[in-house]
């Protein structure tokens, strides 16, 4: 099947919902699931169905995430002529009041006894359902429930990763070609030579989004330049980092975006075959990504000839059984291989001998997302976003102490201050910031003194931190910094593969060192260790994990020292 | 490359005449008994069994013709499996950055204090298990708990140690009344 016809599809999807008066979206992602996303889907269902107006007066939809997920469950009604108005909190009783505000419902005349009532027929049928929902129209203190959508946690954002999720079903691939999808890889597979793709990426100045920053570009060139038979793709779904889900977000909410990005980086590098490695904890990322494949196969996207063309390419997905040192290419790639997952000595790099000795390009999910609008609309395009280093827009996993939580992709260079205050809408219950925590386990905390700061790839290391896969965690004055440094060690003390001395014991070490100094045993002799021995592990490990186990400690030593030295003042004298 | 896995792939089903060998079976067929796919069968496995006893090790090893030393090795580096029979209702605590902030730890503690046990350890009725997650991803719900499949968020100790005795006091009465009948 070659694009034409896919377009076509694309098409006839686009105007069968354009039919529509009205379009409900209801966000049915994890959080919003958890906080009762089911029950309001079907209620919406049911309600539309109990109104009984024509076809096209209204369609319910399943999407991903919208985003702010301290308010959900999430629901957004896109009017034909009108702005789009997003309900919070949505319980089946608002919702039932959204669907009798926003859909016409058909009129009785007879008025019915419940006794005499059929009750096979389904109860959307019955009129007293009606009646109630007329009933519930009446109720407007449900209108408090309104999220205006000019509220800086929207307004400030700049959406290109998440662009489609929460406005598409993640289910339908037709959905996805509808607004656009698989249009940049046939671009590429019929105008573009793999060596302009990589050049592409290269201009835009996209670099890797798990953490690290190596330039994408780049990584492609060295494996499109090896002249190797077989060449694999990696797409790094294995989200390890505690208190970070954009991936997961991604893969849930828009796969297909993924595969987009994936296939693209084949092409480019010449890889016939490729594999998303997922975490095994994310049983949804798994069967939609699943799903994606099987009608991107169906639909011959995926396959011997790709659109028509001579390109091949197969996709698997690989499930993660939980090491978060699988995040590291190597330990990952040995996880592909059905090991265990411990890294190994670099060179030789993956990109010349990576998955089964063969070049291997690993990118992270989010990476992988970025490629397909970069394609669309040029590098020059991505280039204007963000600072002279670090182009693009990153997506974070806002979580902690403030108001709004969820998750948000900004151009690179916003600063900390404007995502707390202005996004976060600040930090609740009269409390004050303390920190804001990026890169999980690997990052390290910055304080208030540095709110203004960009966020960018070289700031945030410069500040004793990374940029990380993207969790962003904020914390107020009522944790204690050891505790919270103490928190990060116990997790790497847990992860670490035990295949480097440096690593394994010292991470072991540093915990005790921070017991001993939190049960206030400890001596300012024991605070000079620990610093030493967090720089002998940082510098001596073998994979990323023991180099950057040490940050959380010593970012809290360096700007929150005092704690520390609270601790051995207190203590009682030797 | 296949002929030395062949001969393990003939005697199809376990001894035992256990049924649920068979869709391990089935996972390993579906991999052409290649070595590489050991990750894979012990995820399957894994969510068969709900756990992997020393039997269902000792089995893949012989399919998969890899040596039960790297089966064990392999499956003890992942934190995903585990070698214990789970409890019948079983609650998992998120542990992940956001959750630990919001009081995960006071959760943990409120539910071993309950139920007598530590964390990633069972009730001695089996009726109870009580699991950490490194992170569950929803954490702009923090704290999040999943209890039997059911997912909360903005917990409370106290929230949570209620929903949980109720449901386990719930078995207990059944296996009592059962106990009674019998």
């Amino acid at each position: 099947m070659n694009f034409d016809k896919l377009e076509e599809i694309g098409n006839q999807e686009r105007s069968r919902q354009e039919a529509y008066k009205r379009r409900i979206f209801c966000c049915t992602s994890t959080a919003c699931l958890s906080a009762g996303a089911g029950q309001v889907h079907n209620t919406l269902d049911q309600a539309v169905a109990a109104c009984q107006c024509d076809a096209n007066e209204a369609e319910v939809v399943k999407t991903g995430c919208m985003g702010l997920c301290s308010a959900g469950p999430l629901v957004r009604v896109d009017q034909k002529g009108q702005d789009p108005l997003l309900y919070g909190n949505v319980s089946p009783e608002s919702a039932q009041y959204i669907i009798s505000k926003h859909v016409p419902i058909q009129r009785d005349d007879l008025t019915v006894d419940e006794d005499e009532m059929d009750q096979s027929v389904a109860p959307h049928d019955f009129p007293h359902y009606r009646a109630s929902l007329r009933r519930i129209r009446t109720k407007t203190d449900f209108d408090r429930l309104i999220i205006p959508l000019d509220i800086p946690f929207f307004a400030k954002q700049e959406k290109v990763v998440l662009n489609e999720t929460g406005r598409i079903d993640p289910d339908k691939i037709e959905d996805y070609l509808a607004h656009g999808g698989y249009r940049a890889l046939a671009h590429v597979l019929e105008n573009m030579t793999p060596e302009e793709v990589c050049n592409e990426i290269l201009g835009s100045g996209l670099r890797g989004r798990g953490g690290a920053g190596f330039p994408t570009g780049m990584k492609w060139n060295f494996v499109r330049q090896e002249s190797a038979d077989q060449k694999y793709v990696i797409v790094n779904g294995d989200e390890g980092d505690p208190g970070a889900y954009m991936d997961r977000t991604v893969m849930e909410d828009d796969p297909h975006r993924v595969l987009e990005g994936m296939m693209i980086c084949a092409y480019a590098v010449g890889a016939s075959s490729g594999y998303l490695y997922i975490r095994g904890e994310y049983p949804i990322a798994v069967e939609r990504i699943r799903k994606a494949i099987r009608s991107a196969r169906r639909w011959q996207i995926l396959g011997r000839s790709v659109m028509g063309t001579d390109f091949q390419f197969v996709a698997d997905v690989r499930i993660g059984a939980g090491a978060f040192v699988c995040g590291e290419e190597t330990a990952l790639i040995h996880s592909v291989e059905g090991k265990r997952g411990m890294p190994r000595m670099r060179p030789p790099y993956p990109s010349t001998s990576g998955l089964w000795d063969a070049p291997t390009v690993i990118n992270n999910v989010e990476t992988m997302a970025n490629v397909p609008s970069i394609i669309n609309k040029g590098a020059a395009w991505y280039a204007n976003i963000g600072t002279e280093k670090s182009k693009g827009t990153k997506v974070f996993a806002l979580a902690g102490h403030l108001r709004n939580t969820g998750l948000i992709e900004v151009p690179m260079g916003i600063t900390l201050r404007e995502i707390v205050y202005e996004i976060g809408g600040g930090i609740p219950g009269g409390r004050e910031f303390k920190a804001a925590q990026t890169g999980g386990p690997s990052g390290g905390c910055i304080p208030m003194e540095y709110l203004d700061s960009p966020v960018d790839y070289e700031s945030l290391n410069q500040l004793g931190s990374i940029m990380g896969s993207g969790g962003l965690v904020i914390i107020d004055d009522s944790t204690e910094m050891p505790d919270f440094a103490k928190y990060f060690m116990e997790f790497c003390v847990d992860e670490s593969c035990g295949k480097c001395v440096p690593c394994r014991i010292g991470t072991v070490q540093i915990s005790k060192l921070l017991d001993k100094l939190i049960a206030g045993g400890g001596s300012l002799e024991d605070l000079e260790k620990l610093d030493n021995l967090c720089q002998t592990v940082k510098t001596t490990s073998l994979c990323g994990l023991g180099q950057s186990a040490p940050n959380p400690v010593l970012s809290t030593l360096r700007y929150f020292r005092g704690e520390y030295e609270t601790l051995v003042q207190d203590a009682p004298a030797d | 490359m296949t002929t030395q896995n062949q001969p393990n792939t003939e005697s199809e089903g376990h001894p035992s005449g256990d049924d649920r060998y068979l869709s391990i079976d089935k996972s390993m067929r579906q991999f052409k008994y290649e070595k590489d796919s050991l990750l894979e069968v012990l995820n399957a496995a894994q969510e068969v069994f709900g756990h992997l006893s020393r039997d269902l090790l000792i089995y893949i090893a012989t399919h998969l013709n890899v040596p039960l030393s790297q089966v064990y090795g392999v499956a003890t580096f992942y934190h995903l499996f585990t070698f214990d029979p789970q409890g019948e209702h079983n609650c998992i605590i998120c542990k992940g950055t956001a959750c630990h902030v919001k009081g995960a730890d006071e959760i943990i503690a409120a539910l071993s204090e309950e139920f007598q046990i530590e964390a990633g350890e069972t009730t001695e009725d089996g009726l109870f298990s009580l699991t950490i997650a490194r992170c569950l991803g929803s954490c702009g719900l923090a704290p999040v708990i999943v209890l039997d499949g059911q997912v909360y968020g903005k917990e409370t100790p106290d929230a949570v140690t209620r929903r949980a005795a109720e449901v386990v006091a719930l078995s207990r009465e059944t296996l009592a009344e059962n106990v009674e009948v019998g």
